[in-house]
């Protein structure tokens, strides 16, 4: 009944809170900090955490399924839950210490608090071990320095798992660290604030760390395990914008379906021509297969699966996929209206573009998914 | 303060469609919901138990299926959830069907019983204040806001009519009836929702309650369905073609007369 109920209630929220704000949000590029209210109280923002760190108890099947139904209306509403959950709370609960859960989790969990994630740099794009911010230990402190770049969530924020270099590795490497890193914390800024293509509402900028002085306590996990959360974390993240991805094939395809059977054009619906209905055909087949993987990839997370790095590789290369031909194809069928910004179907084009390239771009979950076949 | 509320689940007229062949309502298929007016009167009771702290019991006589309109209201917050249900309840009016609330509820215990004022499927509005009859304690209907002072127990209520409001005290216990617009109804709650699924709920069956079988289901209730029709549309009003000026003071007349301003 928990998941019924869950269902229900996150598409009654959609409906009411999130779809009627979805294209002023886009239009002036404003982050919907009344929607993210009224998702902490409903509980929204603590779904992955224990009842007894504050969150609801639930799991990632729920969380997942919260993501998607978000993103049907507006996918700048569901990647900031997705970043906020899977890759700030879900660090802290997997690998902070009871200190520090009990520091950040229940407020992270109430809404109190909004998380983000900083791994990405000028230089560190899929090359995340080009690491160039540091981290020095002195006095109890770490003093870091450096930046991090199109960050989500940030400015919003109040709470950061920030990755920066704290030593070179025997092999010549360099070894990362993991931060918990507080908004307030002196010499961290935030820099400039990115427009984009897609997801405009949700804020996306620079983080600055200028000797920005980190409690030695703030160190999340051991130091040198930094690049190993990172990736781990990513795992889980891939899960919440692979849902991120189906959600926006889903709204788009819901809004083309309801047009082709109003549109008329030589003296009938549009859906009564078989391209139409051909292509429809082809749409529901790959949302329904990319729900199957989505879902499946939340099921391993849950199991603690082995497999949850490449199930969630696929996961998101192949909904990210789906979205773009998805809502491709539903601004074609919209023909001209479907160009127009007075559509929804424009929008979510725009959107769908990020899901093949944040969070690991298509190339890394092919990289993923095959070197765990050629590594056998 | 133990608090009462009686929820119904009915169909979700909104989606209800008609069978063009019977021009009858084609029920198969439709969701059931809470009746907005309880979820309204739900929410009320909730409201009150965050300010003040209060037991809320969500009852509801219904099918197995209600299980569902019991579970939304305790992952909304309810503290406990009452299915009463029975074959011999089939075919209750809403006389037997309050005589049966009123019933399981003074088994229960009460300080306050809050209903909705009626439900989307019957629109009698009737239920409600017969179980406060049965029962014997005041009630005030068509209630758009509760307040309460802890310190003597007097709840302060504001009734709604079409032109005018009215503000009422009412020492407990006291059944009121909630109209839908009284308050936006919160959404079930994440932890909620999570934690109904470890909740029990309370079944009340005919041989738990002090009724008699003549009194209750299609025996029991005296009402017969004459016949239905389909409600016409209100009329279009008056037009009147007036200048600007002339226009505004006929407006500002007619809202004195209705009391609105």
């Amino acid at each position: 009944m928990k998941y019924e109920l869950f269902d229900q209630m996150i598409t009654e929220f959609t409906e009411k809170e999130v779809a009627p704000l979805a294209q002023e949000t886009d239009e002036k590029e404003q982050f919907p900090a009344s929607t993210v209210k009224k998702m902490a109280a409903a509980g929204l923002f603590g779904i992955i955490v224990p009842t007894e760190l504050g969150g609801a108890g639930g799991d990632y099947r729920m969380y997942i399924k919260a993501v998607e139904t978000l993103s049907s209306a507006c996918a700048t509403t569901g990647v900031i839950l997705s970043a906020h959950t899977s890759l700030c709370a879900a660090p802290i609960l997997e690998y902070g210490n009871d200190a520090q859960k009990k520091r950040y989790l229940p407020k992270l969990a109430s809404g109190a608090w909004l998380g983000a994630f900083g791994l990405t740099e000028p230089g560190a794009g899929t090359d995340a071990g080009g690491q160039q911010t540091t981290a020095v230990l002195s006095d109890g402190k770490y003093i870091l320095n450096g930046s991090k770049i199109f960050i989500t969530n940030a400015g919003k924020a109040d709470v950061y798992v920030v990755i920066a270099v704290t030593g070179v590795n025997p092999k010549g490497g360099k070894d990362c660290s993991a931060f918990i890193v507080e908004k307030g914390f002196p010499g961290f800024s935030i820099g400039k604030k990115e427009l984009k293509m897609g997801i405009r509402g949700s804020a996306t900028c620079e983080l600055l760390f200028k000797d920005c002085a980190v409690p030695a306590e703030n160190l999340l996990g051991k130091p040198g395990e930094g690049l190993k959360i990172a990736l781990k974390t990513l795992d889980g993240g891939r899960i919440g914008i692979a849902a991120q991805a189906l959600g926006i094939a889903e709204g788009a395809f819901a809004a083309t379906v309801k047009y082709v059977k109003e549109r008329k054009q030589f003296g009938k619906p549009i859906s009564a021509f078989q391209n139409t209905q051909f292509v429809i055909a082809d749409l529901d087949t790959q949302i329904t297969a990319a729900r199957l993987l989505v879902y499946q990839s939340a099921a391993a997370k849950d199991a603690h699966a082995p497999t949850v790095a490449v199930d969630a590789a696929r996961a998101k290369l192949f909904a990210a996929e789906t979205a773009m031909n998805v809502t491709t194809k539903c601004v074609q069928l919209h023909g001209g209206y479907g160009y127009m910004r007075e559509y929804a179907v424009e929008r979510m084009m725009r959107d769908a573009k990020i899901t093949e390239i944040y969070e690991g771009t298509s190339e890394v979950q092919r990289m993923v998914i095959s070197s765990a076949i050629f590594r056998k | 303060m133990n608090i009462i509320v009686t929820v119904k689940q009915v169909p979700n007229t909104s989606e209800i469609k008609i069978d063009p062949v019977t021009n009858t309502l084609k029920r198969d298929g439709v969701p059931s919901i809470i009746n907005p007016d309880d979820k309204a009167a739900l929410e009320e009771a909730l409201v009150l138990k965050d300010k003040y702290g209060a037991r809320v019991t969500a009852v509801c006589m219904g099918p197995a299926q209600a299980d569902k309109a019991l579970r939304e209201a305790l992952a909304m917050g309810a503290d406990c959830a009452v299915l009463i249900s029975d074959r011999a309840f089939a075919g209750s009016d809403t006389l037997a069907t309050s005589k049966i609330l009123a019933a399981a509820i003074s088994k229960l215990g009460y300080d306050l019983i809050i209903c909705g004022r009626q439900a989307i499927d019957g629109d009698t509005a009737q239920v409600g204040p017969q179980i406060a009859e049965h029962l014997n304690i005041p009630q005030v209907t068509y209630v758009q806001k509760i307040d309460y002072n802890k310190a003597n127990g007097e709840f302060t209520v504001t009734r709604w009519y079409e032109e005018y409001t009215q503000t009422i005290a009412v020492v407990g216990p006291a059944l009121f009836t909630v109209l839908s617009g009284a308050n936006k109804p919160r959404y079930m709650r994440v932890a909620g929702i999570v934690a109904q699924d470890g909740m029990q709920v309370e079944n009340v069956a005919f041989a738990d309650l002090d009724v008699k079988l003549e009194e209750i289901g299609l025996k029991g209730s005296p009402t017969r369905v004459k016949s239905t029709f389909t409600k016409l549309a209100a009329g279009g009003g008056q037009k009147y073609e007036l200048a600007p000026k002339e226009a505004a003071a006929l407006i500002a007349e007619q809202l004195k007369s209705k009391l609105y301003i």
